[in-house]
C-alpha cells in the first residue's frame, strides 16, 4: 500500500459534479495496488504539460499471438517506475455482455494478481479491457484465463473480437439470435482474431433489430441488423387501447414515420406495409400493439468506421434479407469473398468501406460477385444535370 | 506442390531477415511475394499462412504493431523501459 498518495490538484476537479470518475475509481484502486499512484501522478503532469507521457510499443503479447496485447510504457519510468510498463490486454468478452458474478470476480481476480486491477467494461470493440501490466505478467495471464475459459480478443490488423446485441436473450425485438451468431462467427475466425493477416482492422457487430443497440451500422465494417420481410404484426385492441390512454397516435405514431406509410382515422390504424423500411419508430413507441413480422433474419451491411484517417462512414446494404437460418453460411461465403478482395487490394491501414470508396462500390459489387439491387440505393438521384426527353 | 511450407517458411524467414531495419512485411506481403515466385496454381493462400504459422509459432519471428500489424524478427523494442 502506499503510504504517501501523489497530489493531483488538477485530476481532483473531475471528481466534482454528479457525474461517476475515473478519478475517484483510481484513487479507490491505489489502496490496493501501487500501479495505481503512479498511474494517477503521470496522469496529473500531463495535465500540467499538456502532453501525453506514453509510449506504445510494437511487439508485446503472448506466443503465437499478433493481438490482444497493446504495448504501453511510460516515457518517464525514473519517476513513475511502477508505470514503467503498462500494457493493455484485450479479453474476449461473452456475447451479450452476459456473466455470472463469479466469473466477473474470477475475471478481477485474474487481474489483481498480474495487473492494476483496473478494467474498462467494455471497450468499443466490445472486450473486457484489463489496463495496465508488466510484459513479465502476460504469459502468467494468458495462461489463468485460458484455463478459466477465457481467450484474448483482437488488436491490430485483424478481425476484432465480433459483438451482439442481448437479442433473443431478453429481448423481444429480435429477429434472429444475435449471441449465436456472434459466438459462431469469433469461432469460425479463430485465426484471423489472432493472427493479423489483413491490411487492416475489420469488425463484425450483430444487431437484432434496426434498433442497433450494438451500433453496428456505424461502427463495423460488417453490420448484420436484424429485420423482418412480411408485414408488422399488428394488435388493434391494443391500438385502441394506447388511443384511449391519452396517446396521440397521429402526432406520435404516424407524423413520425419516416415514409409517411401509416394512417390513422381515429379509430383504425393502417399500415402501407410495402412502403414501411422497417424504422422500429412505430413498434417502439406501441410495443404492446406492434411487433416486427414473422418472416424474421437480417440485412447485411458493409463498410462503416468510426473516423481515424478518413471521417466517420456509415455502412451501406450488401443484401437486404437473408433469413435467419442461412445467416451464417451467406456471411460465410460473403466475407470470403470480400477478404480475399480487399487483402489483394487494400492499402495499409485502409478500411474495407475506404476501398470500396476508392474503387467505387460498383466494381467491388462485382469482384464480390454481387449484383446491384435497389434497396443498394439510399436516395433516388437527384442530379439536375440529367435531363429525359418527353418520349423517354 | 513445387514447394513446401517449411521450405516457404524458409524463404519468408530470409526475406524478413534481410529486409529488418529498412521494410516490414506484412503477412499479406509475404503471401504475395510467394505467389508472385511459385505461381498460383503451385502455391496458395492457405499454404502461405500455414508457413507464417510455422514460423510464429516456433518463435522464430514475432507480430509487431506500428500503425498496422507485421511480421519482424524477435527483437528489443525501442520504447521498452527496464
Ligand atoms: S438491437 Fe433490437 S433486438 Fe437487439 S437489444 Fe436492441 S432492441 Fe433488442
Ligand atoms: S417501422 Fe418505421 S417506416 Fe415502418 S411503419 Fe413503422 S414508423 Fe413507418
Amino acid at each position: 500500500m502506499a503510504d504517501e498518495t501523489k497530489k493531483t490538484p488538477k485530476l481532483d476537479e473531475l471528481e466534482k459534479g454528479p457525474w461517476p470518475s475515473f478519478v475517484k475509481e483510481i484513487k479507490q484502486a491505489r489502496k490496493v495496488n501501487t500501479m495505481c499512484d503512479d498511474l494517477l501522478g503521470q496522469l496529473e503532469t500531463s495535465y500540467e504539460e499538456k502532453k501525453g507521457h506514453w509510449k506504445h510499443g510494437g511487439i508485446v503479447g503472448v506466443m503465437g499471438y499478433g493481438g490482444g496485447v497493446i504495448g504501453r510504457y511510460s516515457d518517464m519510468p525514473e519517476k513513475f517506475p511502477k508505470v514503467a510498463h503498462f500494457h493493455t490486454m484485450r479479453v474476449n468478452q461473452p456475447a451479450g455482455w452476459f456473466y455470472t458474478s463469479k466469473a466477473l470476480r474470477t475475471l478481477c481476480d485474474i487481474w489483481d494478481r498480474h495487473g492494476s486491477g483496473l478494467t474498462n467494461m467494455h471497450g468499443s470493440t466490445g472486450d473486457i479491457v484489463f489496463l495496465g501490466t508488466k510484459t513479465d505478467e502476460l504469459e502468467p495471464c494468458f495462461a489463468e484465463l485460458t484455463k478459466e475459459g477465457f481467450d484474448l480478443g483482437g488488436s491490430g490488423s485483424v478481425m476484432r473480437t465480433p459483438s451482439a446485441c442481448v437479442g433473443q436473450a431478453r429481448c423481444e425485438w429480435a429477429c434472429y439470435d444475435t449471441m449465436k451468431l456472434c459466438y459462431d462467427l469469433t469461432q469460425t475466425y479463430q485465426d484471423e482474431l489472432h493472427r493479423p493477416a489483413f491490411p487492416y482492422k475489420f469488425k463484425f457487430k450483430c444487431a437484432g433489430c434496426p434498433n442497433d443497440c450494438v451500433a453496428s451500422i456505424a461502427r463495423s465494417d460488417m453490420s448484420i441488423i436484424g429485420t423482418w420481410k412480411d408485414s408488422i404484426q399488428q394488435d388493434d385492441a391494443a391500438v385502441a387501447e394506447y388511443a384511449k390512454k391519452g396517446m396521440d397516435i397521429q402526432k406520435d405514431v404516424c407524423d413520425n414515420c419516416p415514409t409517411k406509410c401509416m394512417s390513422w382515422d381515429g379509430k383504425k390504424l393502417t399500415i402501407e406495409n410495402h412502403e414501411c423500411v422497417r424504422c422500429m419508430h412505430c413498434i417502439n413507441v406501441m410495443p404492446k400493439a406492434l411487433r416486427p413480422g414473422k418472416e424474421r433474419g437480417a440485412t447485411i451491411l458493409i463498410g462503416a468506421k468510426a473516423p481515424i484517417i478518413q471521417g466517420a462512414m456509415l455502412s451501406s446494404v450488401l443484401i437486404p434479407f437473408v433469413p435467419a437460418a442461412e445467416l451464417l453460411d451467406t456471411i460465410k461465403e460473403l466475407t470470403s469473398r470480400i477478404w480475399d478482395f480487399w487483402s489483394e487490394y487494400g492499402k495499409n491501414r485502409e478500411r474495407i468501406g475506404e476501398l470500396i470508396q476508392r474503387v467505387g462500390m460498383a466494381n467491388f459489387l462485382d469482384a464480390i460477385g454481387l449484383d446491384p439491387v435497389p434497396e443498394m440505393v439510399s436516395a433516388p438521384r437527384d442530379n439536375p444535370y440529367i435531363y429525359f426527353k418527353k418520349e423517354e | 506442390m513445387a514447394v513446401t511450407v517449411e521450405q516457404m517458411a524458409e524463404e519468408m524467414y530470409e526475406m524478413i531477415k534481410e529486409a529488418m531495419g529498412k521494410k516490414s512485411f506484412k503477412a499479406t506481403d509475404l503471401t504475395k511475394a510467394m505467389i508472385a515466385k511459385y505461381g498460383e496454381g503451385e502455391v496458395s493462400k492457405d499454404d502461405c499462412k500455414h508457413a507464417i504459422r510455422i514460423l510464429i509459432d516456433s518463435g522464430r519471428c514475432v507480430y509487431s504493431y506500428f500503425g498496422g500489424s507485421f511480421i519482424t524478427l524477435p527483437h528489443k523494442e525501442g520504447a521498452a523501459n527496464e
